[in-house]
Parts: C-alpha cells; sequence; structure tokens
C-alpha cells in the first residue's frame, strides 16, 4: 500500500463521512472546545457521566479527514468506559502517535491492544505535519475530563 | 505562451525533489522562490559590504549605506514613485499597513469615521484598523463581493458621505484572484476627499505598477512575493501623506535630535524607519526589482495569464471541482482557489504533496472573506514567472489520484 493510501484508510474515510455520535447533547453534561489555528480545524465536545462512567458523548467540527474520523472513533471508544479508563485510553493513543513519550502500545511483543480502528491512524505518523489533526480531538477531550471532577 | 522556462535554472530550489517527485511550486501567493541573483547579491553585501546604515564615518559603512538607498531607488523606479524619498522600507505589506493605521489613523481618525474596506482583504488589512477602531471608536465599512468574485460596488455612491475618511482595499485578493477595482474606488474616495490605501502585496509582483497612474495615497507590498529576501517590504506614500504622518515606531535612526521629553524626527522616509533597518534584505530586494525589469512585467503578467487561462480551463475538467474565483483570466490574478467534492482541503494539500506538488490549504489569512464564500477552508494554487504548463497539468493528476484515495471514480 502507498503511503497515501495507508493514511486514508477506509475505515477513516468511514468514520469521515459518516461521524459516529455527532451533535451535542441536552441536559447537565460537560462541554469542551478545541481549535487547531494553524489549520482551523474545529472540535467539541459534549460529555455526559453518571455513576462513574461516560454515559454519552457528542461531538461536533469541521476540518480534515483525520481529525474528524479520529473523533469519531474516539467516540466509540470511550462512551461506556470510566473517565480514568478514558484518560488512560488517550495516553496510549498518544503514545501509538509519537506525541507521548512511552512504549507504543502496537509492540508487536505486547498483542491484544484496545485501540480498535483507532489503529488505522498510524498511517498518519508517515505525515508529520498531520499528526496535530489526529490529536486534536484527544486535546479537547482530556479538556473535557479535567472539567469534570470524576 | 511567453516562455519563461529558461528562467527556472535561475532558481535553484526548483531542481529539487519533493517526496521523490520533481518539486512543483504552486505557492507564490504566499510566499515566491528566490533567484540565484537575489541570492547572491545578500551574500555578496555580506561578504564584501556589510557594515550599519547612514552613521558610519568610514568607508565601509558609506559603501553599506550607498547600497542601501540604492535599494531605495530600484524600488521607487520599479512602481514609477516620484522619488527614492517616497520609499518606506519595512518589513513587508503588514507592518506598512500597521504603520499606516497607527501612524496616520490613529492620530487623524475619530469616533464616528468611517474606514472603507473590502470583504476579501487579508488580516493585514483588517486586523490593524480594528485595533485603531479600539482606540478611536471609528467605524469599519466593507464592500462584498458579488457573484462573480468581483468587489460589488453597486452600493458604494450610497455609502459615500463625509465620515468616510479611508477606503483601504487590496489590489488583488490573495484567495479568489479578485483584482481590486483601483479606478472605482479611488475615484470614490476622492469623490469624499478619503484616504486611499492600496494593498498591493498581490498586485506589485504581478503586474506592471504605476503610482503615477494608480494615484493611491499609500501603496504596500512585500518583498518575499516578488522573487526577494523574507523582512523586506515597502510602503510607497504621497509626499505630503508621508509629511503629515507621525511614526508608529521609535528609536534610533529616526530621529533629528532627542531631548528629555521630546524629540524632532528626521526627514521621510528615516522617520519611518526605527532601528537597524534590513539592510542585506533590502540589498536583495533590489536585485528582485533588477530581475524582474530585465524579464519585464508586462510579460511576467502575460505569463500568468496564461497560465491561469490553462489552470481555469483544466480545472474545468476535474468532476466535483468548484473554483472560487472570477472565470476570465484576463480580470484575475494567478491565485486560484478551490474545492474538490468533500475532500477536505488539506487533505488535498497531503495528496499533492505526495505528488511533489506544494499548495496552500487553509483560510489563507483572510477568514472574512472564507465566511462570505460559506467555506471553511480551500486549497490555493498560485503562479508565478518560473511556473510552467506541465505543472499544470501535474496538478490535474494529482486532484484525480486525490479523488481516487478518496473512493471518486476518476
Ligand atoms: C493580499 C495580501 N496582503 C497582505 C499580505 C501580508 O504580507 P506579509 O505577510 O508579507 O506582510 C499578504 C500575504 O499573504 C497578502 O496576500
Amino acid at each position: 500500500m502507498s503511503a497515501l493510501d495507508e493514511l486514508y484508510r477506509q475505515v477513516i474515510l468511514d468514520h469521515y463521512r459518516s461521524p459516529r455520535h455527532r451533535g451535542s447533547l441536552k441536559g447537565p453534561h460537560i462541554h469542551a472546545e478545541g481549535l487547531n489555528p494553524s489549520c482551523g480545524d474545529e472540535f467539541s465536545i459534549d460529555l455526559i457521566i453518571n455513576d462513574g462512567v461516560i454515559a454519552d458523548v457528542a461531538t461536533q467540527g469541521q476540518g480534515c479527514s483525520i481529525s474528524q474520523a479520529s473523533g469519531s472513533m474516539m467516540t466509540e471508544a470511550i462512551i461506556g468506559h470510566t473517565p480514568d479508563e478514558a484518560r488512560a485510553l488517550t495516553d496510549t493513543f498518544k503514545r501509538m502517535m509519537g506525541i507521548e513519550e512511552g512504549e507504543s502500545p502496537l509492540d508487536p511483543e505486547k498483542p491484544g491492544s484496545v485501540l480498535g480502528d483507532l489503529e488505522a491512524l498510524q498511517g498518519v505518523k508517515k505525515f508529520p505535519v498531520r499528526i496535530k489533526c489526529a490529536d486534536l480531538p484527544w486535546t479537547t477531550l482530556a479538556d473535557a475530563l479535567d472539567r469534570s471532577d470524576a | 505562451m511567453t516562455d519563461l522556462r529558461h528562467l527556472r535554472s535561475d532558481f535553484p530550489i526548483l531542481g529539487r525533489e519533493m517526496n521523490g517527485r520533481p518539486l512543483a511550486y504552486l505557492d507564490s501567493a504566499a510566499t515566491t522562490q528566490k533567484p540565484i541573483q537575489v541570492l547572491d547579491a545578500v551574500d555578496d553585501f555580506y561578504r564584501t559590504k556589510n557594515a550599519n546604515v547612514h552613521r558610519g564615518a568610514y568607508a565601509l559603512s558609506s559603501e553599506a549605506t550607498d547600497a542601501f538607498e540604492g535599494a531605495r531607488a530600484k524600488v521607487a523606479s520599479f512602481i514609477n514613485a516620484g522619488g527614492p524619498n517616497e520609499i518606506v522600507f519595512s518589513r513587508g505589506a503588514t507592518t506598512s499597513l500597521n504603520h499606516i493605521a497607527y501612524g496616520w489613523g490613529l492620530n487623524r481618525l475619530s469616533e464616528g469615521d468611517r474606514v472603507v474596506l473590502t470583504i476579501m482583504e487579508h488580516h493585514a488589512n483588517v486586523v490593524p484598523w480594528q485595533l485603531v477602531a479600539r482606540h478611536t471608536g471609528i467605524e469599519l465599512v466593507y464592500l462584498t463581493l458579488d457573484d462573480h468574485y468581483e468587489v460589488d460596488i453597486s452600493g458604494l455612491s450610497d455609502l459615500l458621505d463625509e465620515r468616510v475618511k479611508v477606503v483601504a482595499f487590496s489590489g488583488m485578493s490573495n484567495v479568489t484572484g479578485t483584482l481590486g477595482p483601483v479606478r472605482a474606488l479611488v475615484d470614490a474616495a476622492r469623490s469624499v476627499g478619503a484616504l486611499v490605501v492600496v494593498d498591493g502585496a498581490q498586485l506589485v509582483p504581478h503586474a506592471p505598477t504605476d503610482v503615477q497612474d494608480l494615484d493611491a495615497d499609500f501603496l504596500v507590498f512585500s518583498g518575499h512575493k516578488m522573487l526577494g529576501p523574507t523582512g523586506i517590504g515597502a510602503m510607497w506614500g504621497k509626499p505630503e501623506r508621508l509629511e503629515e504622518m507621525e511614526p508608529a515606531e521609535g528609536g534610533g535612526e529616526m530621529i533629528a535630535d532627542v531631548g528629555l521629553y521630546e524629540s524632532r524626527w528626521a526627514p521621510v522616509p528615516h522617520k519611518f524607519e526605527a532601528g537597524t533597518p534590513p539592510i542585506a534584505q533590502a540589498v536583495g530586494l533590489g536585485a528582485a526589482v533588477d530581475y524582474l525589469e530585465a524579464v519585464g512585467m508586462e510579460r511576467v503578467r502575460d505569463h500568468e495569464h496564461e497560465i491561469t487561462g490553462y489552470a481555469l480551463k483544466r480545472l474545468a475538467d476535474v468532476p466535483d471541482l468548484t473554483v472560487y474565483g472570477p472565470g476570465d483570466p484576463e480580470r484575475r490574478g494567478g491565485a486560484v482557489s478551490f474545492s474538490l467534492a468533500d475532500i477536505h482541503a488539506h487533505d488535498i494539500a497531503t495528496v499533492l504533496d505526495e505528488h511533489g506538488i506544494a499548495v496552500r490549504a487553509g483560510h489563507h489569512c483572510a477568514k472574512p472573506l472564507l465566511r462570505h464564500l460559506h467555506v471553511p477552508a480551500t486549497a490555493r494554487a498560485s503562479f508565478y514567472l518560473y511556473n510552467t504548463l506541465d505543472e499544470v497539468d501535474r496538478l490535474v493528476d494529482g486532484l484525480l489520484d486525490a479523488r481516487r484515495v478518496f473512493g471518486l471514480n476518476a
């Protein structure tokens, strides 16, 4: 596969074109917004945390396929999980992308990674200027979780 | 075809490969590449003439001063100014516009006065006026674009009254390629005695410019967009405007005398050039002007018309592609913004980059215009004297590949 085809995998295009959990939430929720001023990509997230788990999530945004697909995949990965699990997933994701130091969860010696579809975003690593695109939803999520007391 | 292919060998960077393909540099509206003549001029200045300008009593300093002031004279004659003293060196179009907004606007505008802009302005011709508005309470009024991406001047006469003190507009949009309606806006401004400021960042590099014909009060431009170095640009002003304008920056070089509490300014243009200027950069700009004059600005313009016309024609054959800009290549500049199906501009740029083609993606520092067009971002190809029809063909092939990558039929 060429680097381009590896970047724009089917699953990424699918999330870009049919983003999951789109919209906003009614009732009490946590809201956070993220922006990449250099490219203008926007992402916002609404979270409802009930009984210590992320009960519902909705996102809005506009931007490139990488930022929007990353956000869509993220919603599927965090719903039903605790805020701590979501934080851990954020770290795992950032390590996979080389944004944070640490052992990559995709080490072949360590089977059973937890990232699922998100692994498709590895192709972005060959395009360093686009890594911040993939990261935007996660930074926004971290901001939202910081606002919750959970 | 005004064949300028032979010039390409003057630009070392055009020999580079990008991602394994020959570089097709289609981002000259952002900054242009530099010919060896400019690189040599800068290098030679540092190797043989470097000293600070104006104050030195030794021969080397006087050579440096001659080189610097010589560049000013070249820039003056390039735009047919009345003389070198009408040229103020600055860091570029942005700094020049800030200078006008602060040095002229802040001192001469007051609450209720109006500044007329167009919706297609670069942020450099928007934000400085907003800053002045904060201090003075002036009002900003925008002319919009019509359905053909031309500045809509139909409501201009209704807008004109004695409140209008400044009309400031771009000679050419860096997004749509729209040409500013110079004649209409200058006449309108004159009818109410308003100041005319032309942002020539995309105009001066691309077409013959004569400030006597233009009849504006100020014209600003950037060296790096016309084959020169970064960090140098110019503001041309009518002598009486430059006289009445206050400096926006104070410091060395710009004074006649400094007391403890008051100072007197040096004569124009030096009163606007506080601090050590970008000397080598000015010399480089002088060399860029020499280069453009040797080629001939008519040929530069004709070449760009041809290439832009060809690009518009070829892009029309790419399915689901929308060009945001006038269709007639004779009535527009060579900045061509477009969108392609549901593929985001950044993704287009990434695919093209893999093909060795450099285009810009984003809001191009013109957010009010992009909002007006209802697009969050566009991809933009822009052309200059060194671009070829062949590069346009490669652009089209790259866009067809973007369709393939995004699962759309080619
Ligand atoms: C129309 C226009 N005006 C002003 C500017 C600002 O130029 P600079 O960044 O060189 O000051 C640009 C640069 O993109 C431009 O295209």
